[in-house]
């Protein structure tokens, strides 16, 4: 392959460095309307009523806009496929508010300062509700948190509001019970892990105006430009043909921008006033008013025989999914579907549980979606369980894991939302990914620790599963245009948020056409110009896209060869094109730049164009083994990450560079999860980890080495071998992390994070006892 | 208010509120690669450089910069492009958001620091948040860039 698996720059790296304008606010219309929010004091409350009068007097409000101006539509923000499978639960605005930072009513103006005057002088009387803040209180409590009527799910999610469940599951394989009671031996522990933020560095970003045929034109910095539109129409009642969204250039998503955030509101203060309208969140307001992850509660139990064969799994789980229901059902099934089949030798599987309102920020989509909670849990109970038989947590997990072309009955019965889909692993290198992190990280030498004195080095591993898009649900589309001069526009609706989609989708078309990515133009993520696709999410724009893309250029290639063959006057199968020739057996031949110009211009002229869909019958699941070696201060309890090393298997790496990107990135997300990312809230339910200043991610001196390599491995339905590789990469540093802190100084962590105070204290006990 | 400053070389006039900070004027004014990441100087993402240095330009008001000298991206676009092609050939680019700031950073710690060590480069751009790369393969290319001595 000369382009694929070739190391190539992205293609729009250079002009995004030299400044170009390029992302959703540099595209704004320079006199839009300011749109900015009240957002509640109270963890929730009912509004009683809103005295605007004043407000409305000052020169330069365009627009209050309170729950009274909006039809009554309950949706969803998750930013999924239709019907979703998130519950319809959510007004654009209402009068009710849940959580501190909710929305209670907007202003438009002229300036950012005269909205920032408006909304001093509205005032606003409450009656303020008990809140539900202690999500384990959240069942079938006194205090209800959505009694509207309206609200509903779309298809049976197990959604019961009035006892305060926005969705719940349960599955099982065998008998769990039996099983654990026949266990030779048998551990039980539970795992609390935080609401971490996502921490894009382009905070949520949306403008509009109307164009000169009237119609609504949002510019907007979101992983999923064709569920925007969908939802903005339904929410509004604007008919979706008036409405064309574009994704610009956007900062970082990592789930956080599959949901929409401020289009609703500005969307309706351009569609209704005719002026351009804009609205940038303010960092605070993304921490506290957009998305978190799903913290949960994971009850674990495992169950061995004397042998190391594992037997039983039993999952009990409790999602907060805050004030709303965004994306409650999926990222909890995930905790499952994409954990649990890595140990697919069992017995038996049970997995169930509720995901519960609280009066805190809602919790959404973030890369690892569920399997980030589900791996740490497993992962350091895998090891917990090792400790009691005595055994070797790697030679236990080399005997019980998932193998290549093995199988696991859970991918049946668990999809997303759905049922599932039943596959063979065609690709599955775990073996050699955990024998290569051994090596490579020096495992023989360092485990289970090496004290330094003052500080202790150890090493801790787990391993990772995720998916490759959402069968039978997810779509992609690729349209190939041939230009005169011989190059391609290649259109997609796949979503580049920074990941680099653009560049790996090109390097496939150009792959296929045998030309290089400087012929291929990509344009992405417009409704109104590129085809259909899902959006950027469930880890499926390779895999998915991908092979829509691919398709795509191989029609292209049929269709090229059509007009050779008519050129040349022979038959296709005797015609040779080596992606700048056409050359005739009878020694015809005819450039493809004099071809498209010939097409163009002079003979028999026509568009050559051609667009391709692709719909996944499976999810081939990268794998990974991850690898951490630390040092742990005695004194403090500080941790210093020495390598993380990483072996995944994602089949092809259609760009080697930015697969790398991927998993580092997704790394060192990952570390700040496990021991940085602290999740606060006030007595209040305020969050109070609400600014860069009081929640740390990790800074460029924390992470000073990672080793990232990729094992040999080629996917037979994927995109020239491909698999996907944006979220393996963060579901193994919390489990490896609590599992090398374990391995230095006996201590089991088993709450997120995993900080240098719990360390301490863990350890003092521990001595003290 | 008019305020008289420098910006990549050129004398401007800017009208702005007494208490506008810099990365708004700057924005209204079509320097369009200065951009809002937090709103208290934690994150990197609006540095200029101011007289040479490198600041958080979110929170410095723009009556301050009278009579001084500001340089964006779009005024060292040279050294922008040695360094944004070697970030292509690292696989450093992801999201870019903060990539033109980190471009003004790492020129100025070019000027600043004489053979610096690897650590002493990660302190110096330790307030330049990135989400998205974990670091290393940017680290790679500005050490390169460092060497680069044309």
């Amino acid at each position: 392959m000369k382009v694929v698996n070739n190391r190539i720059p992205s293609v729009d790296g250079l002009g995004i460095m030299k400044g170009r304008p390029a992302f959703t606010d540099d595209l704004a219309d320079r006199s839009s309307l300011i749109v900015k929010v009240l957002r509640s004091p109270h963890p929730y409350a009912r509004i009683v009523n809103v005295d605007s009068s004043e407000a409305r007097k000052l020169p330069g409000v365009e627009l209050v806009l309170t729950h009274k101006d909006f039809p009554r539509i309950p949706i969803t923000r998750a930013g999924q496929g239709y019907p979703e499978p998130s519950p319809h639960d959510k007004f654009v605005l209402d009068e009710y508010v849940r959580y501190v930072g909710d929305e209670v009513l907007a202003v438009a103006c002229i300036d950012s300062a005269t909205c920032d005057k408006a909304l001093s002088l509205i005032k606003v009387e409450y009656e303020i509700l008990d809140p539900i803040l202690d999500f384990e209180t959240a069942v079938d409590n006194s205090i209800i948190i959505h009694p509207e009527p309206e609200i509903h799910e779309m298809f049976p999610i197990g959604f019961e509001p009035k006892r305060n469940i926005a969705a719940s599951y349960s599955m099982h394989i065998g008998d769990v019970e039996k099983s654990i009671k026949e266990s030779d031996y048998v551990i039980r522990e539970s795992f609390f892990t935080q609401a971490q933020a996502h921490v894009m560095l382009e905070p949520h970003t949306v403008n509009a105006r109307l164009d000169y045929q009237e119609r609504l034109i949002v510019y907007s910095a979101t992983q999923t430009p064709y569920h925007v539109r969908r939802i903005i129409s339904q929410g509004l009642e604007i008919p979706l043909s008036k409405i064309r969204v574009i994704k610009p250039r956007v900062g970082g998503g990592f789930g956080g921008k599959q949901a929409i955030h401020g289009e609703m509101l500005v969307a309706y203060v351009t569609y209704k006033t005719g002026k351009p309208a804009k609205m940038i969140f303010t960092r605070q307001e993304v921490f506290e008013s957009s998305y978190t992850r799903h913290p949960m509660r994971l009850d674990v139990t495992l169950g061995a025989d004397k042998e190391g064969n594992l037997k039983a799994i039993d999952f009990h789980v409790l999602s907060d999914t805050g004030a709303y229901g965004e994306h409650a059902l999926t990222v909890f099934m995930v905790v499952g579907s994409k954990v649990l089949p890595l140990y697919n030798k069992v017995d038996s599987v049970r997995f169930f549980g509720d995901v519960v309102y609280t009066n805190h920020t809602p919790a959404g989509a973030f890369r690892g979606y569920g399997a980030i909670q589900g791996n740490f849990a497993l992962e350091s109970a895998i090891d917990i369980l090792c400790e009691k038989m005595g055994v070797d947590p790697i030679a236990f997990r080399q005997k019980n894991m998932m193998k290549e072309r093995e199988t696991s009955p859970i991918f049946a019965i668990m999809g997303e939302g759905t049922e599932g889909t039943a596959m063979d692993m065609e690709t599955c290198k775990l073996d050699e990914a955990v024998s290569r992190g051994m090596e490579l990280i020096g495992w023989k030498n360092k485990y289970p620790r090496v004290d330094l004195g003052d500080k202790i080095k150890s090493v801790g591993m787990a391993i990772a599963m995720q998916g490759s898009g959402i069968p039978y649900i997810d779509m992609g589309s690729a349209t190939i245009k041939l230009n005169d001069d011989g190059f391609y526009n290649l259109m997609i609706g796949a979503t580049d948020i920074g990941q680099g989609s653009d560049t790996v989708l090109a390097q496939i078309a150009a792959e296929e056409l045998m030309t290089t990515v400087d012929k291929m133009v990509v344009y992405s993520s417009d409704t109104d110009l590129t085809p259909f696709d899902v959006g950027a999410y469930a880890s499926s724009t390779t895999y998915v896209s991908g092979n829509a893309v691919l398709r795509a250029a191989q029609n292209m290639r049929k269709a090229l060869m059509v007009e050779a063959s008519r050129i040349l006057e022979t038959k296709e199968d005797e015609i040779e094109f080596d992606g700048k020739r056409f050359k005739a057996v009878s020694g015809k031949e005819i450039t493809l730049v004099d071809l498209s110009n010939q097409i163009t211009y002079s003979h028999e002229q026509k568009q050559l164009q051609v667009t391709s869909s692709y719909v996944g019958h499976k999810s081939p699941p990268p794998f990974m083994a991850g690898f951490v070696e630390l040092d742990i201060d005695k004194e403090t309890g500080e941790i210093d990450i020495v390598d993380y090393v990483s072996v995944v298997d994602c089949g092809t790496t259609i760009n080697p560079k930015l697969a790398e990107g991927q998993v580092n990135g997704a790394i060192v997300q990952g570390l700040g999860m496990a021991i940085f990312e602290d999740v606060k809230y006030s007595a209040k339910g305020k969050l109070i980890s609400n600014s860069l200043l009081n929640y740390k991610i990790p800074t460029r001196v924390d992470i000073k080495k990672l080793t990232t390599v990729f094992v040999d491995s080629y996917e037979e339905s994927g995109p020239f071998g491909a698999k996907s590789v944006g979220e393996i990469g963060i579901d193994t540093p919390p489990a490896a992390v609590a599992n090398a802190i374990y391995n230095a100084l006996g201590i089991r962590l088993t709450k997120l994070p995993m900080t240098p105070e719990k360390i301490l204290l863990a350890y003092k006990q521990k001595e003290n006892k | 208010m008019l305020i008289k400053l420098s910006v990549n070389k050129e004398l401007k006039t800017f009208d702005c509120e007494p208490g506008e900070y810099l990365l708004d004027t700057l924005r209204r004014n079509n320097y369009l690669s200065v951009r809002r990441g937090c709103d208290n100087t934690s994150c990197g993402v609006c540095t200029v450089l101011f007289d040479g240095k490198p600041v958080p330009s979110c929170s410095l008001l723009t009556v301050r910069a009278e009579g001084h000298e500001i340089i964006t991206v779009e005024g060292i676009q040279d050294e922008a492009d040695k360094l944004g092609r070697i970030f292509g050939d690292e696989g450093a680019d992801q999201c870019g958001f903060c990539n033109p700031s980190l471009a003004l950073t790492v020129y100025a710690m070019k000027r600043e620091l004489k053979n610096p060590t690897e650590d002493e480069v990660r302190e110096y751009l330790v307030g330049n948040l990135c989400r998205c790369t974990g670091y290393i393969a940017q680290d790679r290319a500005i050490f390169r860039y460092l060497e680069d001595k044309s």
